[in-house]
This record gives structure tokens, C-alpha cells and sequence, in this order.
């Protein structure tokens, strides 16, 4: 244990371009709590109010909330870790919470403390406004936004800017259901086909000129029902970006479904009414839009380069040679950048979860080893470092060695996504954050994050059939849900695969019912089946792929083929022969399913 | 009732105790390990280790520490730890029981006084014995047969002052949960007054109400919110020494949050 003081000011350490923060929030936020608590307030309006300052509800308590700090394009600087860090000890369970929308969150916050949080973030210019609720979510960008090598042009800037436009936006208050932007950097590093609105940077010849612009995609989502997002045009002109996001969510205000709760995400809208039919009112509504704004609207595109300089050595510790595990670890974990001499290293996380000392050391990591002196969050529940000079690599991993962060396999099938599950969330049917835990440790220590073939698969794990794990763009995904023998209840998966998030997204098709404790065993002989059967280019994935479209002539020809050979590895015992199997990870009571009323998370 | 020293400050800021050892008008106790406290320690500090008080902190034991420290009833005290004042609590309240009325806390951390670069040296003070009176002040213990019947009345409010894992997990039915993570700011091992009473006003921790802190053992977590809590003005303030281990042991009623893995959460 130490005390999380905060460090002196480092004057030459990057400051946030853009403070996202309203302290007067905190005193409103803990004003309303009091007159919720004394039966002034009630408790729909007060959910309305709580969600939209980013406090989620917490499993079977209304003691308790989650607070969800959003990190828009993904961005975090050292002071903003050191202040989590003291958060998650002051308020929280000790540790803090990276999920797949680049927000960090806070479990099991005492309601009437949620106030204080936000004093506190207002301190550091974090806001969890709008994190939850009917409003525009977290806008995302992707990690390698800037340094990726395949990308047109940066789109960080586009991903702040639209941010700051929607934050607090009247019209973004009180839309039918959650809304959700990401950009990302290329098709390869992808998942912008199953968001609201996804967007892809790209640069057009017109006239001569090289016009920025988007791939915009629309209408996608992962959740109880899932969808793939439409592209709205070939190009749309950057100076249309706004006018384009305004005309959508006009579009949805007025049409979307406000009554029927599960159904009113707007790729509902769009399934419904055909894309044709939607994409046609997008761009008369953008015609609109573009013509009556009677003040000219747009986008604060802040294009200041970072400065990027490499932090000054204050020590040497050289002579120590380069510490056990470091290949492994730079092959699994890091990114080449566009910019020579530079790579993107992942941390990778359980499930996501930091501890608060893991969360200060990191504050001074970055100030010690990345040029550009802030970190990102990633899509998977994990943190990207970036800017790091390739001779600064081992000693970098010797320092996240010292703190527990250098776990290998970051960029590869053993680093999965599980959603919060039954550890904090109403809705869950399933310890799916647990079972990822799991996978991870096992599959880490059969060393399989070394195997080539393996790397560009992924596991995603939702505790029900939300998707808040994102199991649908899975390789091999998983959502929860409960089965009985007889009188007795056990934790039971249903297995997807196939799904990807890339240029050729397609959400994952059904395979079989896995029981919790037989999904390590069932992942373990799909890949056993894999290399009897791959041809010698295969990975996973593209075998896989090839069986979920049904174009694989090998043995193994369909899902129908795998689920046969893996039916064995199904049947459940008898609670005598194995009373483990009837009960889930992290518990030691008998499993049943619970569920309070859902908020809908993420 | 007084349980405040004359300045009513719980606390005692670096520059006033500065000034107070130079003028030789002040007592301080070190309650850090006596390996460490050998090593260095602010000047003219005494060393009571926390382990030492505890292996028999009857009054009679109690007395004869404090005698044989040079304090006697007039002498103000201030005591010090490198544990975020948690120890340097349960030290200040065990002497508060004793009857004396002026001791405080350093208002900021071993570490921290040397990271500014403050007197400190590895000087064993020379110590003249007194003689110091025994009143105790029951006032300010629960025990926990007291506790029990407390708990019933609606004014008594309960704080759990564990990490809220431990919290989750087990605790006194009825008992609120406050870490004693949540009491410190930055530098200082408690908040600033207005913070404070802000914090547990939200909280419902207000008023007249008696208050009854508790932590893990010994009461050292729960010994630096019964501070906390007369920082805030509230003084009505009781520690349960023995804490959660005690009531556990006589397999007295807990309550846990039900439902839910939030153990998995973690990342330890």
C-alpha cells in the first residue's frame, strides 16, 4: 500500500487541449441525490438525471452506482491517471475499469459520493457527463489514429471536435436511445460498421486537390440484435462531417422508436425502413441542414501538431540486459508507427481492470517513455503507448515488469473481452469478466499469444445477449445465459463464431451451447481441429471465416461439423461426478440466474 | 465535554511544530517501527511503536509509557507516523482515553516532512520521567456490547472505515461505508475542514448524531476518521477499538452485499 500523492506539476509534461469538465455539475449532482433520498425526486426522472451524468445503476443495489469517465478519441494524460488512481482508492474498489468505448470506469460507488468524483475529475478536465443515458456517448477513435501506417490523415482532431460539439448539445439530450460515434484509422484496424456512425479518413482527388474526407458508415450496432452498418455515400467532404452527423440525428430524434425500449437503437430505425429509404431522408435531411443554419455551424478542428519529443533520460540503468520474456513481449505487444524509429506498445489488461497503483505508475511511464507524453485507450479493453523509440522498448518492459503491466499477448487471441458481468451489472446472467480472466491466464501460460496462427483472432465474452462484450464481431464469441439438469442450474454459454469488426465485417453465426466451465476445453480443441484441418497460409480466423460462409472443403466443411466434434465436451455431469461444473467462476454457491432492471450498458 | 485541544485543532500544520520543537514546547511521538524510527526521525521525537502499545494498552501500561515519555497532563503532544496517520490515531486517541487533552496529529506524513527536507536526525532524545494522571474518558470508547445496544438507536450512525472490497464482503449491519482512503487530500493525511464536512454531509454524517467508527483489528483505519470526524466539527465521535475482528470473534450478526462477484473486479 502507498499513499497516491499526487506528483509536483511537471511543467514540461503536455497539458489536455480541451477541458471536458463543469465543476457546477458536482454541487447540482449532489443537490439532487439529497432530494432523491428525501422522496422529492422521482425515480424515473432521477434515472434520467444519474444516467445522464454518467452514474450507471449497480446489481441488485441502488446503494451503489458505476461512474463511467469518458476519454473521447481515447485520450489520457499522466495527471489524469494519477487522479483515477486516487479515485479508485478513495471512492471505488481499489482498481479502475478500462472498457471496449474508451471510457474508464468506477465500480461500486456509494451514490451519495458520486458528487465528489466529479469535483475531483473537474480538477483534471474529465467528465462522465453523457457517458450513459439517451446521449451522445463517448466519442472513439482509434488507438493508432495518427501513427497508424495505413491510415489517409489523422482523425483525432475530427474525433475531439466532434466530441466538444455534441457535449452538453441541447439537441443531443433527449434522443430515443444511446447514440455512439467512432472513428477509427484504416478498414484493417476497423469497427466502424457496427456503430451509429463510424467513419473512415480518407483523401480524394478533386479538381486536382486533395479533398480530406470520410467513409461514413451508418445504422450499425452490436446488441440483443445486432447490425452491419451501411456506407452513406462514396465520399463525404470533411466540411460535410457535421452537417452529415446533425442531419442523423435529426432523423433519429423525429423517427426513432421512443416507446419500445428494446428496439429503439437507430440501426432499428434503419432495418425497419430499409437502407435505401433511410439513406435517401440522410441526405435530404443533410440538404436541409447544410441550408438553414442560420449561423454558420461548424466543427472546432483543432490541427496544432503534438510535439513530439523524446523524454530526456535522467538515468541509466543499463548493464541489467534485457529482461526474460522481453521478445515475446515486443512481438505480442507492439506496433510499428508510421513514423520511423517509433512504436505503439499495448498494455494489455484483465478484463480490463487496473489496480490505483498500476494507474499512478503508469502516470510517470508515460512522462518517462512516450514522445508524445499521453496515452490512449484502445478498443479492447486495454491502453496503447505511443511514440516510444525502438531503443527505449526494454526498458520499458522491465519497468511495466516492475508494476505487473507487461503481460505478453496484447495484440493477439489471448487477450479477451469480458463485460463487467454479474461482478457489478444488473442485467448479467453470467461471470463472463471472470471467465475472460480466466481464458487469458490459461492461454498465457500455454504460451499461445506465440502462435502466428492464432494472433488475429479474438474471443469476446458478454454475460448475456447485450453485446456489451462485443461477442458478435468475435472470432470466437460468447454470451451468457443459464441451463438446467433437472432441478439444478448451471452458468451456459452460447458460442458464436466467425464475427469480425474489419473491412469485411460480419457478426458471428451460432454454433453451440457451451457450459462455463467447458468453454477453455471447447476453445482449446476448435484450435486442435483448426490444425488438423488449416491449409498452410490459414489462421484461425480465415479458417474459421471460410467455414462461417460456407465455403471451406476441408473435413471440417460447416458449424454443424465443428459442433459435432465438440458435442462430447458438452454433456453435463452429474452434480456427484462434478459439483464444480454447476457452479460459475468466482463463486461458491450454487448458480442461479438473477437479474435486476437494465440501464443498458457498454 | 472537551476532546479538543485549547487551539481546537485536530491537526498540527509542519511550520507550528517546527516552531514548537524549537522552543522546546512540545512532545513528539514517533509511532513508526524502531528500526526505522533508529534510522531517522524528526528531531527531538520520541519512538512509541504502534506494536509496543498494543501488545498491552490497559491504562496502567498506557500510564507508565506516557510517563516514561515526559509527558505529563500539561504537555502538548504531537505524534507522527509514515502510515497516512492511521497509527499516529490509534496512538493520540489511546492517550486522549488516558484523560490528556492536548495531543494532535502531524498534519502530514513521516516521508513526506523529509520530502520537504525538514529536521530530522537519528538523536535519541533524553527524557526526564513524569508523572501523568489517570482519568479515563469512556466517552469516547464503544465496546462492543456497547455497540450493540447503540445500534438500535436512530441518532447512532456506524462507519466502516475498510476498503470497500471488505466492505462488500462482511461488515456491521447498519454500518455505512467510508474508506479511510476517502479522508486524506493530497499531502495531508486528512482533508481540509469544509471538504470534510462536504464529503460526509452527502453522506447523511451530520449534526448531532453520535458517531461510532470501526475498522479491521485495531482500530487504527477507524482511529484516523474518529479525527476525521472532529475535523469536520463533529465531535460526538466513539472508536470501537477492537473493531470488526473482535465482533467476529464473538460471532456477532454481519451483513454482506449479496448477488454479485465484485471480487473479480479487482485487479490485485
Amino acid at each position: 500500500m502507498t499513499v497516491s500523492d499526487l506528483k509536483q506539476t511537471h511543467s514540461d509534461s503536455p497539458k489536455p487541449k480541451i477541458n471536458w469538465a463543469r465543476i457546477e455539475e458536482a454541487d447540482n449532482f449532489a443537490k439532487t441525490v439529497k432530494l432523491y433520498r428525501q422522496g422529492k425526486y422521482d425515480e424515473d426522472s432521477f434515472r434520467r438525471f444519474r444516467l445522464q451524468h454518467g452514474a450507471y445503476g449497480t446489481r441488485m443495489t441502488g446503494d451503489y452506482a458505476m461512474v463511467r469517465i469518458k476519454l473521447p478519441a481515447g485520450e489520457i494524460y499522466p495527471h489524469q491517471f494519477e487522479k483515477i488512481s486516487q479515485l479508485s482508492e478513495r471512492y471505488s474498489i481499489g482498481s479502475a475499469h478500462f472498457s471496449t468505448r474508451e471510457n474508464i470506469q468506477l465500480h461500486w460507488v456509494i451514490l451519495e459520493d458520486v458528487s465528489e468524483i466529479f469535483r475531483e475529475l473537474a480538477e483534471v478536465g474529465l467528465t462522465s457527463r453523457e457517458a450513459c443515458g439517451n446521449s451522445v456517448r463517448n466519442v472513439m477513435c482509434s488507438p493508432m489514429s495518427g501513427v497508424c501506417p495505413s491510415e489517409e490523415f489523422d482523425s483525432t482532431p475530427y474525433a475531439l471536435a466532434t466530441a466538444k460539439f455534441f457535449l452538453r448539445n441541447p439537441m443531443a439530450q433527449n434522443l430515443p436511445r444511446k447514440f455512439k460515434f467512432t472513428f477509427t484509422c484504416c478498414e484493417k484496424h476497423g469497427m466502424v460498421r457496427m456503430v451509429d456512425v463510424g467513419l473512415i479518413p480518407q483523401i480524394k482527388e478533386i479538381d486536382g486537390n486533395r479533398q480530406r474526407g470520410f467513409k461514413i458508415f451508418l445504422g450499425g450496432g452490436l446488441g440483443n440484435r445486432s447490425f452491419v452498418g451501411h456506407q452513406l455515400e462514396d465520399f463525404t467532404p470533411e466540411e460535410d462531417l457535421l452537417y452529415t452527423s446533425i442531419a442523423v440525428m435529426r432523423i433519429f430524434d423525429r423517427l426513432g422508436d421512443r416507446k419500445n425500449l428494446a428496439r429503439n437503437r437507430m440501426r432499428y430505425l434503419v432495418n425497419d425502413m430499409g437502407w435505401e429509404k433511410f439513406q435517401n431522408l440522410v441526405l435530404k435531411e443533410r440538404a436541409v441542414v447544410r441550408a438553414t443554419q442560420s449561423v454558420i455551424t461548424q466543427l472546432d478542428i483543432d490541427h496544432t501538431p503534438d510535439e513530439i519529443k523524446r523524454p530526456i533520460r535522467v538515468s541509466d540503468e543499463s548493464g541489467s540486459g534485457t529482461p526474460d520474456g522481453y521478445a515475446r513481449w515486443e512481438k505480442t505487444n507492439t506496433e510499428k508507427q508510421k513514423q520511423s524509429d517509433y512504436r505503439t506498445v499495448y498494455i494489455t489488461l484483465e478484463a480490463g481492470d487496473i489496480t490505483s497503483n498500476q494507474l499512478h505508475a503508469l502516470a510517470d511511464i508515460i512522462r518517462d517513455f512516450s514522445s508524445e507524453g499521453k496515452a490512449r485507450a484502445g478498443f479492447v479493453q486495454n491502453v496503447a503507448l505511443r511514440y516510444v523509440h525502438e531503443d527505449d522498448l526494454p526498458r520499458l518492459y522491465s519497468k511495466l515488469l516492475q508494476v505487473g503491466l507487461a503481460k505478453s499477448g496484447a495484440l493477439t487471441m489471448t487477450a479477451p473481452i469480458g463485460c463487467s458481468g454479474t461482478t457489478s451489472c444488473n442485467l448479467a446472467l453470467t461471470n463472463s469478466h471472470r471467465l475472460a480472466k480466466e481464458i487469458q491466464r490459461k492461454f498465457l501460460e500455454l504460451k499461445l499469444d506465440e502462435d502466428d496462427d492464432l494472433r488475429d483472432s479474438s474471443i469476446k465474452i458478454s454475460g448475456c445477449p447485450n453485446s456489451c462484450g462485443q461477442h458478435g464481431i468475435a472470432t470466437i464469441g460468447f454470451f451468457g445465459g443459464g441451463a438446467r439438469v433437472g432441478k439444478d442450474m448451471y452458468a451456459n454459454y452460447q458460442m458464436l463464431l466467425g464475427g469480425r469488426s474489419d473491412g469485411d465485417t460480419m457478426l458471428g453465426q451460432i454454433c453451440h451451447r457451451i457450459p462455463a466451465k467447458r468453454v477453455i476445453p471447447v476453445i482449446l480443441k476448435i484450435i486442435e481441429l483448426f490444425k488438423e484441418n488449416k491449409k498452410p497460409d490459414d489462421t484461425l480466423k480465415s479458417w474459421i471465416h471460410r467455414i462461417a460462409t460456407n465455403s471451406e472443403d476441408s473435413e471440417i466443411k460447416s458449424l454443424n461439423d465443428i459442433k459435432k466434434a465438440i458435442d462430447p465436451l458438452t454433456i453435463p455431469p452429474t452434480k456427484d461426478e462434478d459439483p464444480d461444473f454447476y457452479l460459475d467462476y468466482g463463486s461458491d454457491t450454487s448458480y442461479h440466474t438473477k437479474t435486476g432492471k437494465g440501464e443498458c450498458a457498454a | 465535554m472537551c476532546c479538543l485541544t485549547l487551539s481546537g485543532n485536530v491537526t498540527t500544520d509542519v511550520d507550528s511544530l517546527r516552531s514548537e520543537i524549537r522552543d522546546k514546547s512540545v512532545r513528539v511521538i514517533d509511532v513508526r517501527r524502531e528500526d526505522d524510527y533508529k534510522k531517522d526521525h524528526i528531531s527531538g521525537a520520541v519512538n512509541l511503536p504502534l506494536a509496543n502499545l498494543l501488545s498491552d494498552d490497559s491504562p496502567e501500561r498506557v500510564v507508565k509509557l506516557v510517563n516514561s515519555m515526559g509527558i505529563d497532563d500539561e504537555t502538548r503532544v504531537v505524534v507522527y507516523d509514515d502510515t497516512f496517520g492511521a497509527l499516529a490515531s490509534r496512538v493520540a486517541w489511546t492517550l486522549e482515553y488516558l484523560g490528556h487533552s492536548d495531543v494532535t496529529l502531524l498534519e502530514t506524513t513521516y516521508s513526506h516532512w523529509k520530502s520537504l527536507g525538514l529536521e530530522s536526525d537519528s538523536q535519541k532524545p533524553e527524557v526526564q520521567n513524569k508523572e501523568h494522571s489517570v482519568n479515563l474518558r469512556p466517552d469516547i470508547l464503544a465496546t462492543s456490547d456497547y455497540l450493540e445496544s447503540a445500534k438500535q438507536r436512530d441518532d447512532v450512525i456506524l462507519i466502516d472505515n475498510r476498503e470497500r472490497l471488505n466492505f462488500l464482503e462482511q461488515h456491521i449491519p447498519g454500518a455505512i461505508s467510508l474508506p479511510y482512503r476517502t479522508l486524506a487530500s493530497d499531502d495531508k493525511i486528512l482533508r481540509p475542514k469544509e471538504d470534510m464536512k462536504r464529503l460526509l454531509d452527502n453522506r447523511g454524517v451530520t449534526g448531532d448524531s453520535e458517531i461510532i467508527t470501526y475498522c479491521g483489528s485495531v482500530g487504527t483505519l477507524s482511529g484516523l476518521a474518529y479525527y476525521a470526524l472532529k475535523t469536520a466539527g463533529l465531535p460526538n465521535a466513539k472508536l470501537y477499538v477492537r473493531s470488526f475482528k473482535e465482533w467476529k470473534n464473538l460471532q456477532k450478526p454481519t451483513a454482506k452485499q449479496e448477488d454479485a462477484n465484485y471480487w473479480d473486479l479487482s485487479a490485485e
